[in-house]
């Protein structure tokens, strides 16, 4: 059990990196708290996984350090710093049953019998692998044998921190909602360090406590699921999280607002007063299409629009609609009438983001 | 309407064809051969089983069937082990992995007789440097005269030559094993022993069983190279079935009994292939 710090952590494939292009992580500091339950969010080759091996010690770094508890463990094999990792593909000891499979990790701790079989039974009966442990482990479904690997991993209650990478792909959909059960009921009844590599933000908000979201070999927020729609700190979160992401548009200064095209935007309380100092940056405004507020009758401050599309997703509904040449999208209630052709929208202040070169301008209330 | 017949049998001709002439011809000649007796072309006797009941109570063949068995088996024990062994240390890239392989293909390169020939000038006692350096370090050693030496001798000759087979088969094998058994090894705290024993074993498992097959049946068939090193000798000592079986059809022109040895041989080698096969392959059935 440990806190895991990675200090000025850098990596690449290439030993003679010349850029941040080369790069798989950029220089990173982070923390992972002990006894927290963490997903890692990002799309495929971010460096999720690579980073993940470094945690665990599969690579080592080209700069920088991991850090358990304060001590600088670049030099400890995976052996030694104790850890445990799941594997997005299934990794069984073919000529082994699944109950031998499920003792190999403690009996090469060189555990008494009776603590291994106990053990064993106890992973068994949370994984539901009970009927299968007398079984070859090669003549498993993909499934099974990948909960074989997990309880491979779930087995050693000692263990500084358990390390999943992506361990659900194979998974079938309806036992995928369980077994993310079962890990978030093993890491309350364990208190074990837990960090689980996703690209579903799905997955990752049901499993951790905080998130954090990968970009470009760099963590680019951490925070609550919460916050991660809430406040974005960066344009890609707001993309890649919420569904569908959030509305992005360039914009213009003018005075104490923005604009693009011929429409002009008040920006929120304080922020105007940033603007002078973001000169020559790309700026963004950017709003969730939750917080967008839809209407068929005109208002105060609301802006006619041209209904593109709407689609009728069951619980919600997401309308498409032009903006001075731009198309955002907004998400409707079930109940909420679909405005025809014209429709008039309002940015409510509060939800109304503003980027500049891709990175949250906090405003100074 | 989907018109049935059965004209794509004529498909198959041409394949049939190939295996008439590689195959089935020259062994129904053999058959031939083996239950008559023939004297000149137009004289010959069908002799039904005679020639097969004498040659199965000939005690050279006997002999010579119990050296083949000990020898292939000697092959097996060395060379596998061995050639697991050579693969497991070998670098996995770079230069060294290269030069590593070349270095294993040449003996394979060499052809069977010139094989036997280097070996018989580097044994001998007077101009070979394995002979004259043994002898010299006091060892008495001469493979012509000596039954052990010269045994040592053709089974050392063979795992020269072949054992590069069977450790670049396995090296294949190995390369084959996604790193992530390795990882999760390493994560399970696995000893190499382990990791040895319950991943790269198991997965090398189908190489290994072309590996046993190919030394097995090569070697059981072996009469090149101690033909030109020892020529069966001294006395009986290294004379194994094919050179027995040569004897007899080109040394004493015996066509009738040569011909039922050779089913006879052509047999035990598939019996005992197929019983490799199955012993290997019968894991996975169970469970």
């Amino acid at each position: 059990m440990a806190e895991i710090r990675l200090h000025r952590l850098a990596h690449s494939y290439s030993r003679t990196p010349r850029g941040a292009e080369d790069y798989a992580i950029r220089s990173m500091d982070h923390v992972w708290e002990q006894g927290g339950a963490y997903a890692l969010l990002g799309p495929s080759g971010c460096g999720k996984s690579t980073l993940l091996n470094i945690i665990s010690g599969l690579l080592s770094p080209s700069e920088g350090e991991v850090q358990f508890d304060g001590r600088a463990v670049n030099d400890l094999s995976p052996e030694q710093r104790n850890i445990a990792q799941v594997f997005q593909f299934p990794v069984v000891y073919d000529t082994m049953t699944v109950f031998d499979n499920l003792a190999f990790p403690l009996r090469n701790q060189g555990l008494p019998e009776t603590k291994v079989t106990s053990k064993v039974r106890e992973i068994a009966e949370v994984l539901e692998l009970q009927p299968l442990l007398d079984k070859k482990a090669r003549n498993l479904t993909a499934d099974e044998k990948q909960k074989v690997s997990m309880g491979r991993g779930l087995v050693r209650d000692d263990v500084s921190a358990i390390l999943f990478d992506e361990p659900l792909t194979v998974i079938d959909p309806h036992l995928k909602w369980k077994l993310r059960r079962k890990l978030k009921q093993i890491h309350e009844q364990f208190n074990i360090t837990m960090v689980y590599v996703t690209h579903d933000q799905l997955e990752a908000s049901t499993f951790a406590d905080k998130i954090a979201v990968m970009y470009g070999g760099q963590i680019v927020q951490f925070g609550t699921p919460r916050e991660l729609f809430e406040r974005p700190r960066h344009t890609f979160v707001g993309f890649f999280i919420g569904s569908p992401g959030m509305n992005l548009v360039d914009v213009q200064p003018d005075g104490d607002a923005v604009r693009f095209g011929a429409t002009r935007l008040p920006l929120p309380n304080g922020m105007a007063a940033t603007l002078p100092a973001l000169a020559g940056k790309r700026l963004q405004l950017g709003i969730r299409p939750e917080f967008v507020h839809v209407s068929d009758e005109p208002s105060a401050g609301a802006m006619p629009v041209e209904v593109v599309h709407a689609a009728d997703l069951g619980t919600y509904k997401i309308l498409t609609f032009r903006l001075d040449g731009t198309l955002f999208k907004a998400r409707l209630s079930e109940e909420q009438r679909v405005p025809e052709q014209h429709a008039y929208v309002a940015f409510p202040s509060q939800w109304t983001l503003l980027y500049a070169d891709d990175l949250l301008v906090e405003g100074h209330a | 309407m989907k018109v049935q017949n059965n004209h794509a049998w004529w498909l198959v001709l041409p394949v049939f064809a190939l295996v008439a002439f590689s195959a089935i011809l020259p062994m129904m000649t053999v058959v031939n051969y083996s239950v008559q007796d023939i004297f000149d072309p137009t004289t010959r006797f069908f002799v039904g089983t005679d020639w097969y009941e004498k040659v199965l109570t000939d005690p050279r063949l006997h002999d010579s069937l119990l050296r083949q068995f000990i020898f292939s088996a000697c092959v097996l024990a060395i060379e596998i082990p061995l050639g697991i062994a050579v693969a497991l240390s070998m670098p996995t890239k770079g230069r060294w992995a290269s030069l590593c392989l070349i270095v294993l293909a040449i003996p394979l390169l060499i052809p069977w007789n010139v094989v036997g020939t280097i070996w018989q000038i580097f044994g001998r006692g007077d101009i070979g440097l394995l002979g004259w350096a043994l002898n010299a370090l006091g060892f008495s050693y001469n493979y012509a005269a000596d039954t052990l030496d010269a045994w040592v001798t053709v089974l050392v000759m063979d795992v020269w030559h072949w054992t590069s087979l069977v450790a670049l088969l396995c090296y294949s094998g190995l390369r084959a094993i996604p790193d992530v058994y390795y990882q999760a090894a390493r994560i399970d705290r696995a000893s190499s022993w382990a990791v040895f024993r319950h991943i790269q074993l198991p997965k090398l498992k189908s190489v290994l069983l072309i590996a046993v097959m190919l030394r097995f049946m090569d070697s059981f068939m072996i009469y090149t190279e101690p033909f030109v090193l020892t020529g069966g000798g001294p006395g009986n000592a290294t004379t194994f079935l094919s050179q027995t079986l040569t004897k007899m059809a080109v040394g004493q022109f015996d066509l009738g009994p040569a011909a039922a040895f050779s089913l006879i041989y052509f047999l035990i080698i598939l019996l005992v292939s197929w019983l490799f096969y199955t012993a290997m392959t019968h894991g996975d059935q169970n469970r």
